[in-house]
């Protein structure tokens, strides 16, 4: 069996991947993969943590995440198109209109 | 046991709240429906609702008669409190009866005359619809001057108190945008009620100090308690006496507060008549009169009060033989009778201030209200010589003096009705004022030799500033146009003064010697000493009254004086420096001008900009600065690019993490 460390690695490349994506990208496309990116690693954690403890709670929490995690690409995706109509771009730099 | 003693009561003693309400319904109806009423009915209330509330003190004497003894009439609870109660109680006893039916009569008095001299009044001066409003005014003063002499308590006391100064300030600033700058009657009536407060502020530790000294405010139980044990609260009745003795000098223009009273005339005539002679300004002789258990107590404060009303009775007659507006020299001359009454009732002399009280409010008030009906004769002649020529653009004053002479032809109403008051004034036997005068003169030869001398010259002076004013308005030759085309008041206006006349006239028998009946009919309330009259003094007296008028006449009635516009009084020759001294009042408001006034401006000057704008402002505005500067520098995080915000959470995150496992 794999040891727990090693999913304990894998995740924490893959969140680390994910902030550098979200911090670091223009694309706001490419920032929701990374944000997606976070998610799963987190749900990782949780599948590798039930399957260690015997515990099932961790894997039905994991359908919860996806599920909340589908509506909010959902919406997400709905307010990229709606600013691709107005600014023909969907770099969130360019979207800075409401600063101090 | 409480019920048979209500019923022994006589039931006229239960319509005493009438004589403070039926003012105040008569103002109200004027407030409510006045605007809709003609001229004629608004003077009609107004006067039937004064009058009606002499009916009633009428009543009150008259079951007095018959049930003497003070009586209290419950009216309303006001404080209720364990081991203090307060209530709107009535008194109903000889003094404030006295007081009802001076205030009363000689209000409704000057109600009707005011009917007709506010009716030329608020047309010279081109605002008709302030009709309406002096009359509620003038109620309003009936209402609390009757408050103030029913009251049972200092407390109900000090609201008529202050009730009557209030409507003394409405009354003065009548007409507030009118005098000198279009501010002088505003200013007056601003000093007249700054010095009042001052004077309130006397009588207000007084009634605390009453209240903390004796655990009640009543009459009754702070007199008895007073009488059964005087040595025990010795030092607290000397307070209560000296601060009430500022309260009077500020209500009653005492020294060294006298200075609201002469500016005061910027008022209508009939309120110099009816509150800044007759009624109002002897509330303090009132209050002396009624609190006499305390003074009598403190014999120190007695002393403090016979010769602050003796030095005012000099100081303010020296005044009034240099002043040149007629209505000024009454007023002086008010402020000098007034002494005369303080005098008095400080010596113990209840009976002869309140008798001085009475006949002064007969001749004073006449002598106002005649003055007035000379203004007016005046301004109609200033009138009738526009209309001639239109042109004329010269500045006109219709109180001043020396712009008359020769009315007796154009004026005989006026003219008889005023020389009676002024008489009277002057002490001419068998006139009301020679009676009352020398009861206080005489007083004051078993008092006290100095007050005497004082007193004596005053009275002097007082003939003699008499006899020049009448010389000056009524004989020699008429001075200015309006003069000579002036023309006599109409009946409303003289009907009031032929009726005070007649009172000046026979105010005396009052309390002649031999009868005395007012010191009888006062001892029932208050403990008086029987004050028996001199002859030798009255003789005196009298005698230096017709020289004071004499010497008037070789002054101002021989020579026929002030011939030609800017010729100097013919005594400002023969006194030199006093006559100047005397005709810029010896510069008292100078001297409070720089004494108080100035140094109290400058140094809110200085807590107005150093210490209000450079400390109390300067914290909240650099307050304000700071914070802003602050957010100034803050707000470059709010870029508005979504990858920073990213970036600040995950470095807040971190820091959480950070601390919660390095804890």
């Amino acid at each position: 069996m794999v040891p727990i460390s090693y999913y304990l690695g894998l995740s924490a490349i893959l969140f680390v991947t994910g902030i550098l994506g979200v911090l670091l990208r223009r694309n706001a496309l490419v920032i929701f993969m990374a944000l997606e990116l976070m998610f799963n690693a987190s749900n990782l954690l949780f599948v590798a943590f039930s399957a260690y403890y015997k515990i099932l709670t961790g894997q039905i929490f994991v359908f919860f995440v996806m599920a909340v995690a589908a509506a909010e690409v959902a919406v997400g995706l709905a307010l990229m198109v709606a600013i691709f109509r107005t600014k023909h771009s969907v770099d969130v730099d360019q979207v800075n209109v409401l600063k101090g | 046991m409480l019920l048979s003693g209500i019923a022994r009561i006589d039931p006229t003693f239960g319509l005493v709240p009438w004589v403070v309400m039926l003012p105040i319904i008569g103002l109200l109806l004027n407030l409510l429906i006045g605007k809709r009423l003609g001229e004629f009915w608004i003077g009609l209330i107004a006067s039937l609702a004064s009058g009606a509330s002499f009916v009633i003190s009428v009543l009150l004497m008259l079951a007095l008669g018959r049930t003497p003894g003070p009586i209290t009439v419950p009216f309303l609870d006001w404080i209720t409190a364990p081991g203090f109660n307060l209530g709107w109680n009535f008194r109903v006893d000889t003094l404030s009866v006295t007081m009802m039916l001076v205030v009363s009569g000689v209000g409704t008095l000057i109600h009707i005359y005011a009917t007709g001299y506010m009716h030329s009044d608020v047309r010279h001066n081109g605002e008709p619809s302030r009709y309406r409003r002096f009359f509620v005014f003038l109620n309003l003063f009936i209402a609390d001057m009757m408050l103030l002499v029913s009251a049972n308590n200092y407390l109900m006391l000090f609201v008529g108190w202050e009730g009557v100064g209030l409507c003394s300030y409405l009354l003065i600033g009548f007409w507030f945008e009118k005098g000198k700058d279009g501010l002088g009657n505003a200013l007056a009536a601003k000093k007249a009620f700054i010095v009042n407060r001052i004077g309130d502020f006397g009588m207000l530790i007084a009634i605390f100090i009453l209240f903390t000294t004796f655990g009640t405010l009543n009459f009754d139980g702070i007199f008895t308690k007073v009488q059964q044990n005087a040595p025990a609260f010795q030092g607290a009745i000397l307070a209560v006496t000296l601060f009430m003795l500022l309260g009077v000098a500020g209500k009653s223009a005492q020294l060294p507060l006298y200075v609201w009273l002469p500016d005061a005339m910027a008022g209508p005539t009939p309120v110099s008549a009816l509150i800044h002679a007759a009624t109002m300004v002897t509330a303090g002789v009132y209050l002396i009169a009624r609190s006499n258990a305390l003074y009598t107590a403190a014999p120190a404060a007695q002393a403090a009060v016979t010769w602050v009303g003796a030095l005012t009775a000099l100081f303010a007659a020296t005044i009034a033989v240099a002043q040149f507006d007629i209505k000024k020299v009454l007023a002086y001359s008010t402020i000098s009778q007034l002494g005369f009454m303080v005098a008095a009732v400080g010596m113990g002399a209840i009976t002869a201030g309140l008798f001085h009280l009475i006949t002064h409010a007969f001749f004073k008030a006449l002598l106002f209200l005649a003055a007035g009906s000379v203004i007016l004769a005046m301004e109609r002649g200033h009138e009738t010589i526009e209309h001639a020529h239109a042109d004329e653009g010269e500045e006109f004053d219709p109180q001043d003096m020396r712009a008359m002479g020769d009315l007796q032809k154009r004026l005989p109403w006026t003219f008889w009705t005023y020389l009676m008051g002024a008489l009277a004034l002057s002490g001419i036997a068998p006139l009301a004022g020679f009676f009352s005068k020398d009861e206080i003169l005489a007083a004051a030869s078993r008092n006290s030799p100095w007050i005497f001398v004082i007193l004596i010259l005053a009275a002097f002076l007082t003939a003699f500033y008499m006899g020049r004013q009448i010389f000056l308005v009524f004989f020699g030759q008429a001075r200015s146009e309006a003069a000579a085309n002036a023309s006599e008041s109409s009946s409303v206006v003289l009907i009031p003064l032929v009726i005070l006349a007649v009172l000046s006239i026979i105010g005396g028998v009052l309390n002649l010697p031999g009868t005395s009946f007012l010191e009888k009919w006062i001892a029932q309330t208050v403990a008086v000493k029987p004050a028996p009259f001199i002859w030798s003094i009255a003789g005196a007296s009298f005698a230096l009254a017709l020289i004071g008028l004499f010497m008037a006449w070789l002054v101002y009635g021989r020579r026929k004086p002030l011939a030609y516009p800017g010729e100097p009084d013919p005594l400002a020759h023969t006194l030199g420096e006093v006559y100047i001294g005397m005709q810029n009042k010896w510069w008292v408001d100078e001297l409070y001008q720089t004494m108080f006034v100035r140094p109290y401006q400058s140094f809110s000057e200085l807590l107005a900009q150093a210490v209000d704008l450079g400390v109390i402002d300067a914290i909240g505005n650099g307050l304000g600065r700071s914070i802003r500067w602050l957010a100034n520098a803050w707000r470059r995080m709010e870029n508005g690019f979504v990858r920073s915000y990213a970036l600040t959470l995950l470095i807040g995150l971190v820091v959480i993490l950070a601390y919660l496992m390095l804890k």
